[in-house]
């Protein structure tokens, strides 16, 4: 058992996350919708490490697939890290329902339903890992992206219960927090130098931190203390600011 | 954006491109001019800037490799350090290195970097065999020393004039050992140095480090260090970790006295005539990578590497006459490194030649454009030629002087449109 299970495979954090597994060792089944497009990809992993690479498709708004996905899967993953995200648009999403259930499904809605059943699988077996990337953006709503804060703030919680649940059955579930990454997420915006972190840099992060069992990871590190500020800044000024 | 190369002079602002798809270059290769390709920036001058920048860096993707013959295919953002990183446990190393493994590969074929071996196996473009490249019209070729002779010898060091390259098929040499071999030789004055050098060209790898700042009849004062790869096996190589300085050094930290005490501390640390040692690749190959961003030290207002060669037959003469005004100017050079090259390649712009080359880094400030183009007269008087990849200031004259192949290259570049299409500051003050 040396499979890691990766959705939302086509992420750049997720790429960089699948060479860090394969560089320590690890085969992997990248999971994402027409996941053929990441043959290249694969090939990339395969001639750098000589790992297994296999391409699995998922849809994680096709809830009732998801058993079959896993079902499907003829080694069982030693663990699974979601790198599933969409932030969509705040301002179209506040105007337009589609748009912020798109945002909710996608970040907690799907991963709920898949992790599920994973973490069942896991439980019985009593071991594995799970590795679920939430967001700075659900430690606090603010007006710019509150929708996509608030379906974080949601998995950030199923995470943190998750844990607690499977702590008997020694699976250890992991929450990561970044803060700004460069990616394709988030470009075209004018990201603070300083804040914003390589994906390279978070994959590594995640490595480290699942390794050593650590319950969140801020990453950059930084974040923890930006966020504690943040956190921390009374409502009733926080809300007449612009963050 | 601001884009800068490794001595971080000059700051210019520029626009820079990405592509993922073929069909995303060929738009801007169509709507734009001005283009310079550019890789992981570490050209110390402005070979790779532009007012159009084409970021290859992120064309990242291993393709292939072939487990007999040692080909490995791969895009041209690929760096060499990723190739070691994947292949050097598995026993495989570079036929040709330079003296970081943090270009890319694109980058190694646009300046035909050489390396401590090239007396042996020549410039990276004798390892290629063979790249695509988008052309100025947006169509893609298929480039071999073969099939398109005249393309590879403007391409292979064209410091990206000639299109953007888009993957490419090398060689990789066997080896069973991360470790190396290395003998070091401690030498008086030039005269010993190049005796040395002549002594040992039977070992693989070669260079010295010399002492700018000797005077007299210490002039050319070296250490010289040969190696070749050991056969113990041992091949658990692990890309370290840099080290990093955090701040740019306040520019009075480097100066003649603090060189003159490195320079006497590391000539210094070795004590024998000749000595043996066994270091790793890292070490051997790369002694700068272990501090991530050493460019820092020279302060904000960066810095410039002189690079050099001059033939055979002319070296000692014109070695002895570059080192005695570099000493008289009294500017301080932290690294000096000397080498002796074998035969010069087909290759309309590659550096190499028989010959000695001598590489030293100064840091940017008024005076020492000066002192520059007093070494480029002693340069040219002895028939050699300066580095593109590490220019950033030579003059038309005395480029050209330098290079007999340069209307051969200009005149491809005008019949093929590449002229206006692909464009870099030096390639504009140089007129290529």
């Amino acid at each position: 058992m040396s499979y890691i299970l990766i959705i939302g495979a086509k992420s750049d954090i997720a790429k960089a996350i699948a060479r860090e597994y394969a560089k320590h060792g690890y085969d992997l089944y990248l999971a994402a919708r027409n996941a053929d497009e990441l043959k290249e990809f694969a090939d990339d992993i395969s001639v750098r490490t000589q790992r297994m690479v296999k391409l699995v498709e998922l849809d994680i708004l096709e809830y009732k697939s998801h058993k079959n996905f896993y079902r499907n899967l003829e080694d069982k993953p030693l663990g699974v890290i979601s790198a599933i995200g969409y932030l969509g648009e705040q301002e179209k999403a506040q105007a337009d329902f589609t748009e912020a259930q798109q945002i909710m499904d996608t970040n907690y809605t799907g991963v709920v339903s898949l992790f599920n059943i994973i973490a069942d699988d896991f439980e019985k077996r009593k071991n594995g890992f799970i590795v679920g990337i939430s967001s700075v953006a659900g430690d606090r709503g603010r007006k710019s992206n509150y929708i996509y804060g608030s379906s974080k703030a949601a998995l950030t919680t199923y995470l943190s219960g998750l844990r607690h649940r499977l702590y008997d059955a020694r699976v250890h579930v992991l929450t990561v927090k970044p803060g700004f990454v460069a990616t394709k997420m988030t470009k075209g915006m004018d990201l603070p130098e300083k804040l914003t972190a390589q994906p390279e840099v978070v994959a590594e992060d995640i490595y480290k931190a699942q390794k050593k069992g650590k319950n969140t990871l801020y990453t950059k590190w930084i974040w923890k203390w930006v966020m504690l500020i943040i956190k921390n800044i009374p409502e009733h000024v926080f809300k007449k600011t612009s963050l | 954006m601001n884009l800068m190369s490794w001595g971080m002079y000059p700051k210019i602002k520029s626009t820079v491109f990405k592509f993922d798809k073929k069909k995303t270059l060929r738009k801007i290769i169509n709507e734009h001019d001005k283009l310079i390709p550019y890789g992981n920036g570490r050209s110390y001058g402005d070979s790779a800037l532009s007012s159009n920048i084409i970021n290859v860096r992120p064309k990242d993707y291993f393709i292939d490799f072939n487990e007999e013959t040692g080909l490995l295919h791969v895009q041209t953002g690929v760096l060499l350090l990723e190739i070691l990183e994947s292949f050097v446990p598995r026993g495989w190393f570079l036929k040709v290195t330079p003296g970081t493994k943090l270009i890319t590969v694109g980058g190694a074929i646009a300046s035909d970097i050489h390396g401590k071996n090239h007396h042996i196996e020549g410039c990276f473009s004798e390892c290629i065999k063979e790249f695509k490249i988008m052309l100025a019209d947006g169509e893609v070729v298929t480039c071999s020393k073969e099939a398109t002779p005249e393309l590879f010898r403007v391409t292979c060091g064209g410091q990206g004039l000639t299109g953007i390259i888009l993957d490419a098929k090398i060689y990789l040499k066997k080896i069973n050992s991360q470790y190396i071999n290395q003998t070091t030789i401690k030498t008086k004055n030039l005269k010993e140095t190049f005796k040395a050098f002549e002594d040992y060209k039977d070992k693989p790898y070669s260079v010295a480090w010399i002492d700018c700042l000797a005077k007299g009849d210490k002039i050319g004062k070296c250490l010289l260090m040969v190696g070749d790869f050991r056969d113990d096996g041992k091949l658990n190589y692990k890309v370290k970790k840099q080290k990093s300085i955090s701040i740019n050094f306040p520019s009075f930290v480097l100066n003649n006295w603090s060189v003159r005490v490195f320079n006497w501390l590391y000539y210094g640390k070795v004590k024998q005539k000749v000595s043996k040692q066994i270091v790793d690749i890292d070490t051997f190959f790369y002694p700068l990578d272990a501090i991530g961003n050493w460019n820092l030290i020279y302060g904000k207002s960066g810095f410039t590497q002189y690079q050099f060669i001059l033939p055979k037959e002319s070296s000692y003469e014109g070695l002895e006459e570059i080192l005695t005004a570099i000493s008289k100017s009294g500017k301080g050079s932290f690294l000096a490194v000397l080498k002796l090259y074998g035969k010069a390649n087909d290759n309309y712009l590659s550096f190499p030649m028989e010959g000695y080359s001598l590489a030293l880094d100064f840091r940017i400030e008024k005076s020492l454009f000066c002192l520059l183009d007093k070494l480029d007269e002693i340069v040219v008087k002895y028939k050699g030629r300066i580095y593109l990849a590490k220019d950033v200031r030579v003059s038309k004259e005395t480029f050209e002087k330098g290079y007999p192949k340069i209307e051969s290259f200009r005149q491809y570049r005008k019949e093929n449109k590449m002229d206006s299409k692909f464009q870099s500051l030096q390639s504009k003050r140089v007129e290529i």
